[in-house]
C-alpha cells in the first residue's frame, strides 16, 4: 500500500523550487546561447535571411583576411591568458602567503587595498590606467623620473611590441584580490597538526610552504586558472575602454572578444553583420569549451586529493 | 475631489490638444544630435512654423551611438518619425534599399544642391536622392595665431613652407609643433591622410577613379601622402603613439601646440576652451600655384519616411531645408557645420569663415574611403585607419601600405580586381 502510493507522487516541490532557476537560466543564458549558434548558420542576402550551412566558417577560417584577423585576435588571447596565469598566480600565491604570515601588521588593511580594484568597473579601471600611463598628463614618466629611470619610459599602450603586454597586466593588477582570496582560504583550511607533523620530521620555514602547503592549494590554483582562463577568453570590457573597437594599435591587442563585438555590431563605416558575428562566438565558446573539458578530464580527475 | 478636478482638467486639455492636432499636422524629425535640441527647438523650428502655418514640428532625437538601432527598429515597427535624419552613405542606403526612404529627386529645393553635396545620399548611379543635405564639414588646420606671431611666422601654403614653418617651431622648442596623437587611430586618417591626400590624387578625379577601378591605391598618388605623414612624426609631442583624441585637442587649446591637424567641427569647441587667437590654414599645395583640393566632407541630411501619412507637410518642410534662410540659420548656429547649398551664407565667426573660404578658392571632395569603397569586408575606411598610423610611426613603408590597402580592397571589389 505505502509503496503504491510512493511510486506514483510526483515529488512536486522539487519541480516548483527548480523551476525559478531553469526558467532564468534557460531564458537569459541557454536559449541564447542555443540561439546564436544556430544565427551563425544564418547569412543576409539582399535583406533576407538565408539558410547557408557552415558558409560563415569556412569564410572565418578559409579567407585570407578573416582567418589572419581571427588566429591574431586568438593568439593575441593566449598571450593575454597567459601572463594572467604566470603573473596572477605567483602574485596571488605570494600575496596570500605573505597574508598568512602570523605577525603581518595591518592585514586586513592590504586586503581591502588589494581587493578594492576587483570589484570597480572596467570602464573606470581602463581609463584609469590610461591617464596613469599618458605621456601627457600621467604620473608614470614622472615617477620614473624621480628615480632617475626615464629612459625607461615608453608610451606603452601606443606601442605594438608593449601595448598587449601592458593591458594585461593592468588586467592582473585589477583581478589579483581574487586568488590570493581563495589561496589565502585554501591555506587557512591547512590543519595546524599538518604542520606540526611537518616541523616534528625537521621541516620548517620555505620547505614547510614548498613541500606542504603548496601540494594543499594546488587545488586552489587549478580552479583559479580554470577561471581565468573562461574570464579571459570571453574578456572585451578592459581592452574597449583602453583601447576602442579597433584594438590598437594595429590589431596588437585585438582578441576575440573585441573582434567578435567589432563584426557583430558594425564599427564606424562598416555595417555590423550578426550572422558572422555568431560564427565568431561560436568559435570562442567552442575554444573555452574545449579548455575547461581538457582541465576537467585532463587534470582534476588526477589531481590528488588529501583526507584529513 | 482634487483628483477628480485635475483629472477633469487633464481630459480637457488633451480633448483640446486633439483638436487643434486635428487642424494641424505634427512632423516628428528623428535625429542623433541630441546636442542640438536647443537650437531646433528655439531657432530652427519657429523660424519655419512662422511661415508655414498648419505644420507643428517636434525635433526628437535619440543618442548618437544607439541612433542607427533604434532607428532601423521604430522603422521596422513603423513608428518612426516623419523626417529622418541620414547617416551619410550607406547606412542611409541601406534604409532606402528596405524603401524606408523615399526617393527625393523631384523635390524642388534639390537644384541648390551641388553633385558633391548630394553624392552622400544617393543611389550609387545617382538616379535617385533621397535625402536633402544639410551640412559638411571642412578640414584643414587650426593654428595658435599668437604662437604664430611670436615667433614670426606666417601660414603656410604649400608643403616646403609647411615643413620649415613645423621646423622654426621645434627649433625654438616652447611649443609643440603639432597636436595629434595615433592611439585613437581615427585622426591619423581623417586629419591625417584625407586631409593632405586630396591634393595628391586631385580630389574628385582620383576619387571617382579609384571607384571606377581605373586607379589603384598603388599608384603614386595614393602612397605619396603616407609618405608625407610619415615625416609628422618628427614633430608630433613626445610618447604620441599613446595620445589621444581629447589628449591632442587640451594639449591645443591650452596653448602647448602650434598647430592642430582639425576638421572645421572643432571650431564651437575650440572657441569655448582657447583663450589665444586661432587661425586656420588649408592643406598645403605641393608646389606654388598648385591647384588646391579640400576635403568638404557631407556628414548630415534629412530625408522622407516612405511611411509617413504626412508625406505632403513632410515636402514642405523639406523643401525649406534647401532654402538659403535655412542654410543661414543652421551655419550660423553651429560654426563649423557649414551649409551644402548653393546659398551664400554670411556667417559671423571668423574661423569658420576662414574655412568655408576655401570652397572658393580650391576644389572640394569628400573623404576617399566613405563612398562605396568601405561597404566590404576588409573595411577601407577602417584598414586607412591602420595604415595611416602605420606610416606616422614608421612601422611600415607607405609602398607596403598602399600594396597591402589595395590586396584588401580587390579581394572584394570588382572593379579593382
Amino acid at each position: 500500500m505505502t509503496q503504491t502510493i510512493k511510486a506514483s507522487r510526483i515529488r512536486w516541490h522539487i519541480v516548483v523550487f527548480l523551476a525559478p532557476a531553469v526558467l532564468i537560466y534557460t531564458a537569459i543564458m541557454i536559449f541564447p546561447l542555443f540561439n546564436t549558434l544556430r544565427l551563425a548558420l544564418y547569412s543576409e542576402v539582399d535583406n533576407v535571411r538565408v539558410f547557408t550551412g557552415l558558409d560563415n566558417f569556412r569564410t572565418l577560417f578559409g579567407d585570407a583576411y578573416w582567418s589572419e584577423t581571427f588566429w591574431n585576435a586568438l593568439g593575441n588571447n593566449f598571450c593575454f591568458f597567459l601572463i594572467h596565469r604566470l603573473v596572477q598566480n605567483l602574485l596571488g600565491i605570494l600575496l596570500a602567503a605573505i597574508r598568512s604570515h602570523p605577525r603581518l601588521r595591518f592585514a586586513g588593511l592590504y586586503r581591502s587595498a588589494i581587493f578594492v580594484p576587483t570589484i570597480l568597473s572596467f570602464v573606470i579601471v581602463g581609463f584609469a590606467w590610461k591617464l596613469i600611463l599618458s605621456p601627457i598628463w600621467g604620473i608614470a614618466p614622472d615617477m620614473l623620473d624621480a628615480i632617475g629611470l626615464k629612459s625607461l619610459y615608453a608610451p606603452w599602450l601606443g606601442k605594438e611590441e608593449y601595448s598587449l603586454t601592458t593591458l594585461a597586466l593592468v588586467s592582473v593588477w585589477q583581478f589579483v584580490g581574487i586568488p590570493m582570496m581563495l589561496i589565502y582560504a585554501a591555506l587557512l583550511s591547512i590543519p595546524e597538526g599538518v604542520i606540526e607533523a611537518g616541523e616534528i620530521d625537521g621541516i620548517t620555514g620555505a620547505s614547510a610552504f614548498w613541500k606542504i602547503k603548496l601540494p594543499l592549494i594546488l587545488p586552489s590554483i587549478g580552479i583559479i586558472s580554470i577561471l581565468t582562463f573562461v574570464g579571459n577568453f570571453n574578456a572585451f570590457d578592459l581592452i574597449y575602454a583602453a583601447q576602442g573597437a579597433l584594438a590598437g594599435p594595429d590589431y596588437s591587442t585585438d582578441i576575440l572578444g573585441t573582434f567578435m563585438y567589432r563584426t557583430f555590431f558594425g564599427f564606424q563605416l562598416q555595417l555590423g553583420d550578426p550572422h558572422m558575428g555568431s560564427a565568431i562566438a561560436t568559435a570562442m565558446f567552442a575554444i573555452i569549451l574545449i579548455g575547461v573539458c581538457i582541465y576537467l578530464f585532463g587534470i582534476q580527475t588526477r589531481m590528488r586529493r588529501y583526507q584529513f | 475631489m482634487q483628483t477628480k478636478t485635475i483629472g477633469l482638467a487633464l481630459l480637457t486639455t488633451t480633448m483640446l490638444s486633439g483638436m487643434a492636432m486635428a487642424q494641424d499636422v505634427t512632423l516628428t524629425i528623428e535625429s542623433w544630435r541630441n546636442d542640438d535640441l536647443t537650437l531646433w527647438q528655439d531657432t530652427i523650428i519657429p523660424a519655419f512654423e512662422a511661415e508655414n502655418p498648419g505644420i507643428r514640428v517636434v525635433f526628437s532625437p535619440s543618442a548618437p551611438a544607439e541612433y542607427n538601432a533604434v532607428l532601423n527598429s521604430k522603422l521596422d515597427a513603423g513608428s518612426a518619425g516623419d523626417l529622418i535624419t541620414c547617416r551619410p552613405f550607406d547606412a542611409s542606403l541601406a534604409l532606402y534599399d528596405a524603401g524606408h526612404l523615399a526617393d527625393l529627386s523631384d523635390l524642388g529645393g534639390m537644384a541648390n544642391f551641388s553633385d558633391v553635396a548630394k553624392s552622400a545620399w544617393q543611389t550609387d548611379d545617382g538616379s535617385a536622392t533621397f535625402c536633402v543635405p544639410m551640412a559638411s564639414v571642412i578640414h584643414g588646420f587650426i593654428y595658435n595665431a599668437d604662437a604664430f606671431a611670436e615667433l614670426g611666422l606666417t601660414a603656410p601654403t604649400t608643403e616646403a613652407e609647411f615643413f620649415a614653418v613645423l621646423d622654426a617651431i621645434k627649433a625654438d622648442g616652447s611649443y609643440i609643433p603639432m597636436a595629434m596623437g595615433t592611439n585613437d587611430q581615427w585622426e591619423a586618417a581623417t586629419m591625417g591622410y584625407n586631409n593632405i591626400g586630396p591634393n595628391y590624387w586631385k580630389g574628385e578625379e582620383g576619387r571617382l577613379a579609384l571607384i571606377a577601378g581605373e586607379q589603384s591605391l598603388t599608384d603614386p598618388q595614393w602612397v605619396a601622402p603616407y609618405a608625407t605623414l610619415a615625416r609628422w612624426a618628427d614633430y608630433l609631442g613626445d610618447g604620441y603613439e599613446a595620445q589621444t583624441y581629447p589628449d591632442s585637442q587640451n594639449i591645443f587649446t591650452l596653448g602647448r601646440a602650434a598647430i592642430y591637424p582639425a576638421g572645421s567641427w572643432e571650431i564651437s569647441g575650440f572657441n569655448a576652451q582657447a583663450d589665444f587667437e586661432m587661425g586656420a590654414f588649408r592643406a598645403p599645395v605641393q608646389n606654388a600655384g598648385d591647384e588646391c583640393y579640400i576635403s568638404d566632407h557631407t556628414d548630415i541630411a534629412m530625408g522622407l519616411n516612405a511611411a509617413s501619412p504626412n508625406a505632403e507637410a513632410a515636402r514642405v518642410f523639406l523643401y525649406w531645408m534647401g532654402t538659403s534662410e535655412f542654410a543661414s540659420i543652421y551655419a550660423n548656429a553651429l560654426p563649423g557645420f557649414f551649409s551644402l547649398s548653393n546659398h551664400s551664407v554670411a556667417m559671423e565667426d571668423p574661423l569658420a569663415q576662414e574655412f568655408v573660404s576655401w570652397r572658393d578658392e580650391c576644389h572640394s571632395t569628400i573623404r576617399s574611403t566613405y563612398q562605396i569603397l568601405s561597404r566590404g569586408t576588409p573595411n577601407l575606411e577602417n584598414e586607412t585607419w591602420g595604415a595611416s598610423v602605420a606610416a606616422i610611426k614608421g612601422t611600415s613603408s607607405p609602398e607596403d601600405l598602399g600594396a597591402a590597402l589595395q590586396a584588401g580592397l580587390a579581394s572584394w571589389y570588382a572593379p579593382q580586381q
